[in-house]
């Protein structure tokens, strides 16, 4: 796993309080892990804090596994 | 009880006969606080004579961009946001069919959408710190209607209804959304009627007289305090009994 890959998975454990091994790059964050609507939104700005990146609404949109959350994030975090 | 020492709070429309008692009402609670609102030599009054943990921030709440500036304004001056006050409010009063577009677009401008716009702005960073307190000032024509009020009324019952909707989104985060919904209330808003009216209005109210900032103010303590944990989405009528839900 990238250096993205694990920061993103940590977010992910820590906020939604699930399994490491449940956060895989297919996981859907709301079918798989439980999440809510307004999780999805608190695990978007987590990550916009955690790769200082600032993350668009319509891109936020498109971010519905833990692979999206790491592909988005590898292509526009500084 | 309903301490509020080290509480971050903004209040929009401080300079207003409400407004003003319930930024006076908070601070005495210890909560810092900051004042917005469109007079500069009004806001600066209060200020000084509130002494420390007071900040000012102008805003015109008619301008997107003046709201959108407020709420990072007023973090960045506490280093926080705990309670914020939507109490800016203007009246256009018009017979419905002689309102023009305007007077409608106003009111709803700076009651309904600045109230919109600063709680979203707000609720972000109280999400983060799992907690907040955001309290409406709505108003009983919001829930009585009022002839000559289209707009104002509209607006008023535009915050019960967007009061519940943000309620129930954020509750499972600590954060609580209420609306206090004021009578007349003595202010530079109820000073323009005239004996007559006046004595109409006193007609309709059990209590027999006009309320004061003050009693406004508690509520907004209340609301805004951790006491109040349990209560969300409510509208909380002060109004000496002339409209009872």
């Amino acid at each position: 796993m990238s250096d993205v890959a694990d920061r993103v998975k940590k977010i992910v454990v820590e906020h939604l309080g699930v399994e490491a091994d449940k956060v895989v790059e297919n996981a859907n964050f709301i079918d798989d892990l439980g999440a809510d609507s307004l999780d999805t939104v608190e695990l978007v700005m987590a990550f916009e804090e955690e790769f200082n990146v600032e993350i668009p609404d319509d891109a936020a949109e498109t971010i519905v596994t833990v692979g999206d959350a790491v592909r988005f994030l590898e292509k526009n975090a500084a | 009880m309903f301490d509020l020492t080290g509480r971050k709070a903004l209040v929009t429309g401080a300079t207003g006969g409400i407004g003003g008692s319930i930024a006076r009402a908070l601070h005495a609670r210890g909560a810092t606080v900051t004042l917005s609102g469109t007079r500069r030599a009004a806001l600066d009054e209060l200020a000084s004579s509130l002494g420390e943990r007071v900040h000012v921030v102008e805003a015109n709440l008619a301008d997107k961009d003046s709201v959108e500036a407020l709420v990072p304004a007023a973090e960045a001056a506490m280093e926080g946001l705990d309670i914020l006050v939507n109490n800016a409010g203007v009246t256009k009063d018009n017979l419905f069919m002689r309102m023009k577009d305007e007077e409608w677009d106003t009111v709803i401008a700076v009651n309904l959408t600045a109230s919109f716009r600063l709680s979203r702005a707000a609720v972000k960073n109280m999400m983060r710190r799992r907690y907040g307190r955001i309290v409406n000032i709505g108003s009983v024509v919001g829930s009585t209607g009022n002839p000559g009020q289209g707009n104002y009324a509209a607006s008023k019952a535009g915050l019960i209804g967007m009061t519940k909707a943000l309620a129930a989104e954020v509750a499972s985060r600590n954060i609580t959304v209420n609306c206090v919904a004021p009578g007349f209330i003595e202010s530079p808003m109820t000073d323009v009627l005239n004996e007559k009216q006046r004595e109409g209005i006193l007609g309709t109210i059990p209590m027999g007289r006009l309320g004061q900032g003050e009693e406004i103010a508690s509520s907004v303590v209340y609301l805004a305090s951790t006491e109040a944990a349990y209560v969300t989405g409510q509208t909380l009528h002060v109004n000496g009994g002339m409209a009872m839900f």
